[in-house]
């Protein structure tokens, strides 16, 4: 056991030096469009920057830091669904507590909660890019400014952003300055709305709420027998409740 | 007697010539080509509008969408344990595939380990979804030249693959058998002996493809050199899997990343890559896929661990706040769930990167300039699945 420990750490070590290292580069050459930056040793890198650098940051990892495979491109609407949850989770009463008072932008923000490397804005785009020299990911975040919701476009560096800004695009409205051609990629032309945004409604589940975890329909036949009432099926139920 | 065929033969080609340039100038506008929706090269409702120049392809634009089930909206609203069923849905013809990038990420966030047997089975089931994938593909791309008899040998020794599934999970094609924590059940008895018979079965079938198709005159002919991928273009698009090991690029997961749930670590085995780029390396490569698959499985049923195959989860899994991306190497390419958790019960926010999605984001290039007949090959070859692409 200790000597698995021990090639686990050595295994570890190295690989969180390697995200140090590159973290540190980063955040020198790009200076002060690094607003953030997350680290989970021997798994995973997040930096965040800013808006204005999102463009150029591109150029900096495929041109400089050699990450010449590009993994996806997304967004993520950080807002609390305004439907609370379907499942009774303990969020849920935080949840319904902001939303009855139904207020303020920024009482909503209060009650909002980025993720790594922190976020000031509501949407914010992700995208992911890996090095084949050092067989390191790096996640890459920016807060989209929110009257605009525009960012610049990486399609320049790597021709594959295209569909995903997209995508990103129809699904979350986030427009990307320099796109090729920004038209819809899934949804019919005349859609109307960003679905993957929290205040777009999932009318299914809306019409039809989810039973949940615990299942609270009952189960057929059996409570129906219970309440017809037969005393051999009470009888037998009452080992069980007890 | 020379100079009469000769003499044919030049009217034949000036006739034909004629021909073409009728052709051309009934076409000088542009002729659109709608390829799909319904059409067999596309496995499911993919549509893509090109537009011609004679034969040749001047502009290839897919259209998509026709199948989007929106998994990373329905993500949102179910617990984690549910999300499952959905996603093996995505690549359905490697469906446990599917679901082990996303129960890894949930076990990240968690910071539970899925014990040493667990693995095994995980990663066995994994490589079996592989080789269910592909052998179709392998006979497939035969249907696509015109070969038919490929794809019934592909259908019937998959079925081998199928049985020792089902045997195992209960499904066929969706076994939803991947828990945070370890796997479902274990094994059935005899699996293991049953299993290598299997495998035996696919080795055959492998000789079989490389002799009907691989070293068939006319699939290099149709193949070699046709739909090349610079390795530097097809990174920059993402592509991943098969498609860029046959651009040279000597990168795979299993080997370069390996994760700490699936049991690559202990196994001897070898990443096959290919230098050409071309329609020919990408069935080549997926050929010996298959039969690295069979090696790495019949390992990995050798060196079986005993023990349990859950560790200790609570019953009600709620997964702590954070963020995790996982990635693995799927039969189609790299497959990634970006994880986003507060806390609850369900994920806040599921990005789901699919393999063929990228893959496919390389073909309004790769198709540009080429000519009508080659469309279908070259797309055969990139080898997507509709539902991995749509989601």
């Amino acid at each position: 056991m200790p000597s698995e420990a021990d090639t686990e750490a050595a295994t570890t070590a190295p690989a969180d030096e390697a995200r140090q290292v590159l973290l540190e580069a980063i955040t020198a050459d790009l200076g002060d469009a690094v607003v953030g930056s997350h680290l989970i040793a021997g798994k995973d890198l997040w930096i965040r920057v800013t808006a204005d650098a999102w463009s150029e940051t591109a150029s900096y990892l495929h041109g400089r830091q050699k990450f010449r495979f590009f993994n996806f491109l997304s967004g993520i609407d950080w807002m609390p669904s305004p439907f609370g949850r379907s499942l009774d989770a303990t969020v849920d009463t935080l949840l319904e507590a902001t939303a009855g008072t139904d207020a303020a932008p920024a009482e909503a923000a209060a009650g909002r909660v980025t993720g790594y490397a922190g976020g000031e804005t509501r949407f914010q785009v992700l995208a992911r890019v890996h090095s084949l020299t050092t067989n390191l990911g790096l996640t890459v975040k920016a807060d989209v400014p929110e009257p605009a919701l525009e960012v610049g476009t990486w399609t320049h560096e790597y021709p594959g952003a295209e569909w995903h800004e997209r995508e990103a695009w129809e699904m979350f409205g986030i427009s990307f300055a320099g796109h090729p051609g920004l038209r819809h990629l899934y949804l019919p032309g005349d859609f109307e709305g960003h679905p993957l945004r929290k205040d777009f409604p999932l009318l299914a589940r809306l019409i039809k709420p989810w039973p949940g975890i615990v299942d609270v329909e009952p189960m057929p036949g059996r409570d129906d027998e219970a309440g017809s009432a037969s005393t051999g099926s009470a009888s037998t139920e009452n080992p069980e409740s007890e | 007697m020379t100079a009469i065929s000769d003499r044919r033969q030049l009217a034949y080609i000036a006739a034909q010539a004629a021909d073409a340039r009728v052709n051309v100038e009934l076409e000088a506008e542009g002729m659109t080509l709608n390829i799909g929706p319904q059409h067999p090269a596309t496995h499911g409702t993919l549509r893509i509008v090109a537009r011609l120049d004679g034969e040749q392809v001047v502009e290839a634009d897919p259209v998509m969408g026709y199948m989007h089930r929106g998994y990373e909206k329905l993500s949102e609203v179910r617990t984690y344990p549910q999300v499952t069923a959905l996603i093996n849905r995505i690549d359905w013809l490697g469906s446990f595939a599917n679901e082990v990038p996303f129960i890894l990420a949930a076990e990240q966030l968690m910071g539970v380990e899925a014990p040493p047997r667990a693995r095994h089975i995980r990663t066995i089931l994994f490589e079996l979804a592989r080789i269910a994938n592909v052998t179709l593909f392998l006979g497939d791309m035969g249907v696509q030249l015109g070969a038919v008899t490929p794809i019934f040998y592909a259908f019937r020794d998959r079925e081998h693959i199928l049985n020792q599934i089902e045997s195992a999970t209960g499904g066929r094609f969706h076994p939803n058998f991947d828990r945070i924590g370890g796997v479902k059940d274990d094994l059935p008895a005899g699996w293991i002996s049953e299993t290598k018979q299997s495998l035996g079965q696919i080795r055959k079938f492998c000789d079989v493809m490389e002799d009907l198709i691989v070293g068939n005159e006319i699939f290099q002919a149709r193949c070699r050199g046709i739909g090349v991928i610079p390795a530097d273009v097809g990174l920059g698009y993402g592509l991943s899997g098969a498609n860029i090991r046959s651009s040279g690029v000597d990168w795979d997961l299993r080997r370069d990343n390996p994760h700490p749930g699936l049991a690559y670590d202990a196994i001897d085995w070898k990443v096959w890559t290919h230098p050409d780029g071309d329609s020919f390396a990408r069935y080549w490569v997926r050929l010996q896929e298959v039969r690295e698959a069979c090696h790495i499985v019949d390992q990995l049923l050798d060196t079986m661990p005993a023990g349990p195959i859950m560790a200790k989860v609570p019953r009600i899994i709620k997964v702590p706040e954070g963020e995790a991306f996982v990635e693995t190497e799927n039969p189609l390419g790299v497959m990634g769930y970006y994880v986003v958790s507060q806390g609850g019960l369900e994920p806040f926010r599921v990005k789901i990167r699919s393999a063929s999605f990228s893959n496919m984001s390389i073909s309004p290039w790769l198709l540009k300039g080429s000519y009508v007949p080659d469309v279908i090959t070259i797309l055969a070859s990139l080898y997507f699945i509709l539902g991995d692409i749509d989601r």
